[in-house]
């Protein structure tokens, strides 16, 4: 048995949250409900989880359903983000289950008089015999309602026969039948829809309504420049909205920057500068003979989720409940409630599955829209969806980001000195993030105000626009600094890997390019600054199945890899990707191999780290969020385009097992790495290199030509 | 915007009902008909979230007006079922857990089965073309590829 950290600090979910029916029940029928506060979007959290309980409690997986997140039965274990569910909600359940386990068991002791037991598949033996006795018969009510007391030991990996393998996900049967399980097929009784009639600009104020011709029973809202409709039907609510919206008139300021100067309205923004990491060694530093500078930059990108935001609140009195698929409820409870000044213990949210969430989407501020409209139809439960075009003009976007790096090679070509500085506005614009509410129409209403910039998060190199901005190579002499720009004209929030897309992008072209400089083979020169075992476990393997070494070189087509340790104290991940530059960029296949400590569930792992690695392909060479001096233009799948069955590379995903090392996250660790790898395969392709995501045909003619 | 008497057979069963003959498709069998499985992703025809197989082929429902759909045959992800039994392409969809947040899967099992209905031995090529009109933001295009060759295998 592994031996149990003193204390429950090693269970930070728990120790917020210790009481231990709050976190599992055993029920009627021989299941037994576990209730995270983790969120399930695509991810497979809630299958890994599963196996998890059902691996300490020795009970078989099929009797483990999973409660949906809710304020008011859940655990509050914060927001789902940061690749840290596994961590954070597995240990604690881990722990939970585990203690679960241990006061049933003392009760089956004191019955039968031996404290010999064991269990199999929830029933109690004795010497390896049935006694009757089972978690069902024992748990009486009430018996778990307790807090946890000191951590107790859990089942070692190695001893594991549920956890530890893949097994398929507990949503899938529904979602390949069809069923009706996200929110957006939630029908609640008596239920009304609304549809909310956005400005036509970033910064716009509604002039008038004018006159719109409605049928009777359409509902209009309007509180400041918060323009809304609630109708029968989906159908007529848009159909009413479109008719509010073409009756309506609107003073537009132009606010927005010039979307072909991103480095212009980067590097003359007002902004916040912060040291990240210095460490000083001027020896060193002095030993440079050869000093290279350069500049990374990044769009604009949009989460573009499958389905549009969708949320569903109900006015009873005072109170109100309502349905997200948040990644957050406990915040957007608090949200919501210190926006519309009322007492948060009136305010339930209750998490209802929405399409793949990539971040801070809009679920969050289409639920004040649902509340907002449900407040003029009391008693009535009203869903609000938001239009496609809503949901690339106004979810908060992953900012554009500059990243200038400059770094000296000693004539030994060992890099001795390294300087970064980013440029972003924050990531961290979550509901509730810097003590404002932070939710789109708050700023809307009647004497709103505009929502402030987005913090960024302790200036670390694992947080905000400099995650991963800190490289993970042997450097003497380092220093990071952030500057946060202190406008947003453009909101922006959190998207998959934070500034770690990037800044990895940037360290890793950068390595290729010193590496260039000092005359070594890419991956040779990232092992020889390396002296992590796990880091060059990693790159080592990828070397070797992506058939580095020994490839020989043809015209238009190259191989580049990317690597980098996800916060720089996270998962591992390197990449090598085949890119063919001739009439247009294609990337062909990918390789990647990861570490990401002791692994639940296998086959979630490779499912993630190929989804990250296929959406970070869509980022580098495809995504770019466009707009005019007023408003987001790239507003459909035709102006937004992402990649599609024709355009994806293979991809090829090896797990490298590291026993004994802490689970961390899978789901962000190939955002970086992969476009790196991308970035430098175009660079051998095209003979030339390409600084500015994203890497499109027409980016690679403009570096031709300044080069 | 007058209702008018909409006849269809949806899913094996003949259905009849009154309703503004502009709206899409997908209105009528979500609203109208409480299907799930058909999703709304962008509304211009261009994700596929809302595919269903009109008449053997298959479609986006959400730009597909109600009136053209007068007499024809609609089959939605929940119709793919025979005798209870899974769908082949259900089934793989399965074996190679091909989804992550499963919004875009019913477009792409309906679109699959159309396919290998018309096609049953399709190359590679040949499913990825087909599917090209189906978007999945979470990235499992690989495995959903995997999942229809190993349909169109059994």
């Amino acid at each position: 048995m592994t031996p149990p950290p003193r204390g429950l600090a090693a269970y930070p979910s728990l120790a917020a949250n210790p009481v231990l029916s709050s976190w599992l029940a055993f029920c009627p029928g021989g299941t037994v409900t576990i209730r995270p506060g983790k969120v399930e979007y695509g991810q497979g959290v809630w299958t890994a989880l599963a196996q998890v309980a059902a691996e300490e409690l020795d009970v078989a997986l099929a009797r483990v359903t999973v409660a949906p997140v809710s304020t008011d039965t859940s655990p509050d274990e914060g927001v789902t983000s940061g690749s840290l569910s596994i961590q954070h909600s597995g240990s604690a359940l881990r722990q939970a289950c585990a203690q679960a386990r241990a006061v049933l068991l003392e009760v089956a002791a004191g019955k039968l008089g031996t404290a010999e037991l064991t269990v199999q598949d929830g029933q109690i033996l004795a010497a390896g015999q049935p006694t009757g006795l089972s978690y069902w018969s024992l748990a009486s009510p009430g018996l778990l309602d307790r807090e946890a007391g000191d951590p107790v030991p859990v089942k070692p990996p190695r001893e594991w026969s549920v956890a530890g393998r893949s097994a398929p996900r507990l949503d899938l049967p529904d979602k390949v039948t069809g069923r009706p399980r996200f929110l957006h097929d939630l029908v609640l009784p008596g239920m009304r829809y609304g549809r909310v009639v956005r400005p036509p600009a970033a910064v716009a104020e509604l002039v008038s309504t004018g006159d719109p011709d409605l049928p009777p029973d359409v509902v209009v809202v309007r509180d400041g420049s918060f323009l809304g409709v609630v109708a029968r039907t989906d159908a007529e609510a848009l159909r009413a909205a479109r008719v509010v919206a073409k009756a309506a008139s609107w003073r537009v300021t132009e606010s927005l920057p010039d979307d072909r100067d991103l480095k212009g309205f980067l590097l003359s923004a007002p902004t916040q500068d912060v040291p990240v990491e210095s460490r000083r060694d001027e020896g060193a530093a002095a030993s440079a003979t050869t000093v290279r500078t350069a500049e990374y930059t990044r769009p604009f990108l949009a989460h573009a989720s499958m389905a549009p935001s969708c949320a569903i609140a109900r006015w009873d009195g005072e109170q109100v409940t309502a349905w997200s698929h948040s990644q957050g409820v406990f915040a957007l409870r608090d949200a919501l409630a210190a926006g519309l000044g009322l007492d948060p213990a009136l305010v339930t949210v209750h998490h209802a599955e929405g399409a793949g969430a990539y971040g801070h989407n809009g679920a969050d501020d289409a639920t004040l829209d649902a509340v907002l409209l449900a407040r003029a139809v009391p008693g009535r439960p009203v869903r609000v969806l938001w239009s496609r075009e809503d949901e690339m003009g106004w979810a908060p976007l992953g900012p554009a980001m500059l990243a200038r790096l400059s770094a000296g090679l000693d004539a030994r070509g060992r890099i001795v000195t390294w300087r970064q500085d980013v440029w972003s506005n924050g990531f961290i614009g979550r509901p509730g993030r810097g003590g404002d509410p932070r939710l789109l129409a708050l700023a809307h209403l009647a004497g709103g105000q505009p929502m402030p910039p987005a913090p960024d998060g302790p200036p670390t190199g694992a947080m905000g626009s400099t995650r991963n901005a800190v490289p993970g190579y042997d450097i003497p002499d380092l220093e990071v600094v952030r500057h946060r720009l202190l406008t947003m004209p453009i909101r922006t929030s959190s998207l998959r890997s934070l500034g770690a897309f990037l800044n990895v992008f940037a360290i890793e072209s950068f390595m290729d390019e010193l590496a260039e400089c000092a005359g070594a083979d890419p991956v040779a020169f990232r092992l020889a600054h390396l002296t992590d075992p796990r880091a060059a476990a990693v790159i080592e393997a990828v070397a070797e199945f992506s058939g580095w070494a020994g490839r020989p070189r043809q015209e238009g087509t190259g191989y580049g890899i990317g690597y980098a340790r996800y916060k720089g104290l996270a998962g591992y991940c390197a990449a090598v990707a085949e890119v063919e530059a001739r009439d247009d960029v294609h990337v062909r296949r990918l390789w990647l191999a990861v570490d990401v400590g002791t692994v639940i569930n296998p086959d979630g792992v490779v499912n993630q780290v190929e989804g990250g690695a296929v959406q970070s392909t869509s980022w580098a060479i495809r995504e770019r969020v466009t707009f005019d001096r007023a408003r987001i233009t790239s507003l459909s799948w035709d102006t937004y385009p992402v990649l599609r069955f024709t355009e994806v590379p293979g991809v090829a995903v090896r797990i490298v097992a590291a026993p004994g090392e802490p689970e961390t996250g899978a789901g962000e660790i190939a955002q970086g790495p992969v476009a790196a790898a991308i970035g430098n395969a175009l660079a051998q392709a095209a003979g030339v290199r390409v600084r500015d995501l994203p890497l499109t045909r027409e980016q690679v003619i403009r570096a031709i030509e300044q080069a | 915007m007058e209702a008018q008497e909409l006849h269809l057979t949806v899913n094996g069963e003949d259905h009849s009902l009154a309703c503004d003959p502009d709206l899409p498709l997908l209105d009528v069998l979500r609203a109208g008909l409480g299907l799930a499985g058909p999703r709304f992703g962008c509304g211009l025809g261009l994700c596929g979230a809302c595919m269903v197989i009109i008449d053997g082929k298959a479609r986006s429902s959400c730009d597909y007006p109600a009136w053209a759909a007068e007499g024809t045959e609609v089959t939605t992800v929940e119709g793919l079922r025979h005798d209870g039994a899974l769908h082949a392409v259900q089934q793989a969809f399965l074996d190679e857990q091909a989804a992550q947040c499963g919004y875009c899967t019913s477009g792409m099992i309906v679109a699959a089965a159309a396919l290998l209905a018309a096609n049953p031995g399709p190359t590679e090529q040949e499913v990825r073309n087909a599917l090209d009109g189906n978007l999945c933001r979470c990235g499992t295009y690989g495995r959903v590829v995997a999942a229809v060759l190993r349909a169109a295998a059994r």
